[in-house]
């Protein structure tokens, strides 16, 4: 067998993120067919917040797939013999970042400083003072008088960058026809379409500005300074986005199945079937959700501290952790649709369709895959999105709690939480919390107007 | 109405027995004490007399469900189930692990809690009611949308940001308050100022939106029309009719949460300072005290059944038309 320079690793996380995506894929193909469906996506595109919120979601989502390519690299060897490859799991967007990753320094310093935070004895001098930062500014050599100028220099430089990105964009959009010429839906009229095209264009100018700023200022400084293990914070910000990310929607996919099959249920056969699920859910829903969470986690901790045979690499055990996390939030969210399904299924029971299916002599099983779970897609859509904003802040709260991911995960949680010891200090450590909360703000009010437009779209009630 | 809440009260049990046996299997059956002893003492280099000693020192050194060697009765009552599960029926909650009995704990944890709590409470419904209210008030204006769109982005911020950028802003910049602590009497009130406000800021921007939406959708009914056919003016219009009509779907969110603010926040307790019960399941969490955390997860089960029941019965002193039966 070849050895390649790389050996590509699927952690679960991924391999259920890749499961989340063709499942998205093929419902889209399927909901190309169906009318309504197809009209009410057409209401959310024809939506300017909504598309110029998806297109700040879609720069998300690329940056946490990017993440989720994972693989080892191969180790130095001499020719001939077995290929090996290191135990450090890195990620595409680690392979895109390495300046970020690899250039640590020793402990905390400001965004775009080129001296440490703090005073330390330096070798040749009895007194304390700010040692040189061993990458932030080194181009400057020892001349600092040049630092405003090579910031604003560089900024410049980013600035312009991004527009003429931009503008290539914009033109290759015209060459490839999209805009103008796109196939209108029929009985949509062609204003809103060109407003929420204008819409994603101008969303993409600042994000294109931003991203030039920061890879012009990223070459020569830490653009969010450097937490306390000399890490640079914009890197720790890019890598949390997959954590936020995954806790979002895996919750809801996982935890889909149960509430699918026992809210349809429930709804559906009744009697002593549905006395039971109802049971259990109200059970379930009784127990406040954070206490329910935390007690959950503890005995996760103590399952996988007991077993540590289980993970080859502690790259592993994070992500089994990640996941058992995204389960343990899914037990308790999963009543609420789970009652939602059981409402929605109970009216449609007694509508003619299903009433004729029955005439015919359809089995119970096939009605409810399909005629009840086709018209019960508009709720779990609307609980996918509305949830995922909820699950982000959610994450970080946990972390704090001490019940969220695993402390070697990059997450907002873990950020905030590390950051939060360094907040009496003077002067104080602003930079990471700052960072993590920024990141954060833009992905969740994102994903909330999201939301907000797909519910508006596909809730029946709210078409008013 | 007295005979509605005892059968209320009735359907309540086994919700209570199921709560307790999903415990029960969460804390000693998923993990052995064995495990949570070997947890504790540190996974590597542990001996089976000191997972004894810390199994007997709690009391988990019995038989799950069944003890076999004990006659009679005791069968069934010398055992993990009945010491740990059953007893928390009649509110014995048994130990934490520094000693203190937690049923005390709670007592005294439950002042400071609710000091904290109500105030929150009580101001962020008013301010959210308010704010929801003057939106309506000026709906299809430019300070409609502001104000909506002011809400959305207030409910992205993280609840974090607000109590570390308050405590930053009001403690270490302005020098207003202390930064955390508590004590008794009106001494407290400086302590719980402005965990109040960021209480109250925090929950804004979701519940004045929800209001908002709850208060048009009463707005295009007939009533609303026929009184200002009648001359009304939309201030009485608002306040009379449809804040009195909204207040329905509006109780159906806010009640239930009434006697869970007993259980305190989790997040404000801790960042304050404030020995209630919110801080104490989090020293418990972080310490690993498996029996605080299973009492606490069965008193907020408690006092959420009981929130339900508060919910039915505020529906009819709300809405004379509602008769429970």
């Amino acid at each position: 067998m070849t050895a390649f320079a790389i050996q590509p690793v699927a952690l679960w996380s991924d391999a259920l993120l890749f499961v989340l995506i063709s499942v998205i894929v093929a419902l889209t193909l399927w909901a190309r067919r169906q009318g309504a469906l197809r009209e009410a996506w057409a209401r959310v595109a024809k939506n300017g917040v909504a598309m110029a919120a998806a297109t700040v979601l879609a720069v998300f989502v690329l940056i946490g797939l990017l993440d989720s390519l994972h693989y080892r690299a191969r180790l130095e060897a001499p020719p001939g013999a077995t290929a090996r490859y290191a135990v450090e799991v890195n990620s595409a967007l680690d392979a895109l970042l390495s300046e970020l990753r690899l250039r640590a320094e020793t402990t905390y310093s400001a965004p775009l400083a080129t001296h440490l935070f703090a005073r330390e004895a330096l070798e040749n001098s009895t007194q304390r003072e700010f040692p040189r930062l061993r990458y932030g500014g080194a181009h400057l050599g020892d001349n600092l008088s040049g630092h405003a100028l090579d910031i604003a220099v560089r900024v410049s430089r980013g600035l312009a960058g991004g527009v003429v990105a931009w503008i290539l964009l914009m033109l290759l959009a015209r060459r490839m026809k999209v805009g103008a010429g796109a196939p209108c839906v029929p009985g949509t009229p062609l204003r809103g379409q060109a407003m929420a095209i204008r819409a994603v264009t101008i969303t993409l100018l600042p994000i294109l500005l931003l991203f030039g700023v920061a890879i012009s200022l990223g070459g020569g400084y830490h653009v969010f300074g450097t937490d306390k293990v000399g890490q640079d914070v914009l890197y720790l910000s890019l890598k949390a986005i997959r954590t936020g990310l995954l806790i979002g929607t895996l919750t809801t996919l996982v935890m889909l199945p149960a509430a699918l099959l026992l809210g349809i249920l429930a709804g559906y056969v009744g009697g002593w079937v549905d006395d039971l699920i109802q049971y259990v859910y109200t059970t379930l829903s009784s127990i406040p959700g954070v206490l329910l969470i935390a007690a959950a986690v503890l005995m996760m901790q103590v399952v996988i501290d007991t077993h540590p045979d289980w993970f080859a690499t502690s790259a592993e055990r994070a992500d089994a952790r990640l996941l058992a996390l995204c389960l343990i939030l899914g037990m308790t969210s999963w009543t609420g649709v789970a009652r939602l399904l059981r409402g929605e299924t109970l009216k449609l029971r007694e509508l003619e369709f299903v009433q004729a299916a029955q005439a015919f002599g359809v089995g119970s099983f096939a009605i409810m895959r399909r005629h009840i779970l086709p018209n019960l897609m508009h709720i779990v859509l609307i609980s996918l999105v509305m949830d995922f904003s909820g699950l982000v802040l959610a994450e970080a709260v946990l972390s704090y709690v001490g019940v969220g991911v695993d402390p070697t995960t990059i997450s907002f949680g873990t950020m905030i939480n590390t950051a939060r010891m360094e907040l009496a200090r003077e002067p104080m450590v602003w930079w990471s919390l700052l960072a993590a909360f920024s990141f954060m703000f833009a992905l969740v009010l994102a994903a909330n107007l999201f939301a907000d437009a797909v519910r508006d779209a596909f809730d029946p009630r709210s078409s008013a | 109405m007295l005979a509605y809440i005892l059968r209320r009260l009735l359907y309540a049990i086994p919700i209570l027995i199921g709560v307790n046996l999903f415990t029960f299997g969460l804390f000693f059956v998923v993990n052995t004490p064995d495990d949570m002893a070997r947890m504790q003492l540190g996974v590597k280099r542990v001996t089976p007399e000191a997972i004894q000693k810390w199994k007997a020192e709690r009391g988990y050194d019995k038989p799950l469900v069944w003890n076999a060697a004990a006659a009679g009765s005791g069968a069934l009552t010398d055992t993990i189930f009945f010491s740990k599960s059953v007893r928390m029926f009649v509110g014995d909650f048994g130990r934490a692990d520094d000693g203190r009995d937690i049923a005390r704990e709670i007592g005294d944890r439950m002042g400071p809690s609710l000091a904290i709590a109500l105030p929150t409470f009580v101001l962020g419904l008013f301010v959210a009611i308010s704010f929801a209210l003057l939106l309506v008030f000026f709906r299809a204006t430019t300070l409609d949308f502001a104000g909506v769109v002011l809400c959305v982005a207030m409910m992205s911020i993280s609840g974090l940001f607000y109590i570390i950028g308050g405590q930053w802003l009001v403690s270490k910049v302005w020098h207003l308050v202390p930064i955390s602590g508590y004590s008794g009497g009106l001494d407290a009130a400086k302590f719980l100022i402005l965990p109040v406000i960021i209480g109250v800021i925090g929950g804004i921007g979701s519940s004045a939106r929800w209001y908002r939406t709850i208060f048009l959708e009463e707005i295009t009914r007939d009533y609303v029309r026929t009184a200002r056919a009648k001359g009304l003016p939309e201030r009485v219009v608002l306040f009379r009719h449809v804040l009195r009509n909204a207040l329905i779907p509006i109780l159906t969110g806010v009640v239930v949460v009434i006697p869970t603010l007993f259980m305190g926040s989790l997040l404000t307790e801790s960042f304050f300072g404030v020995p209630g019960l919110g801080s104490y399941t989090i020293d418990a969490i972080n310490a690993q005290d498996f029996a605080v955390v299973r009492s606490m997860v069965f008193i907020g089960s408690v006092l959420y059944i009981f929130g339900l029941l508060l919910t039915d019965v505020s529906y009819t002193l709300a809405d004379p038309r509602v008769r429970l039966q």
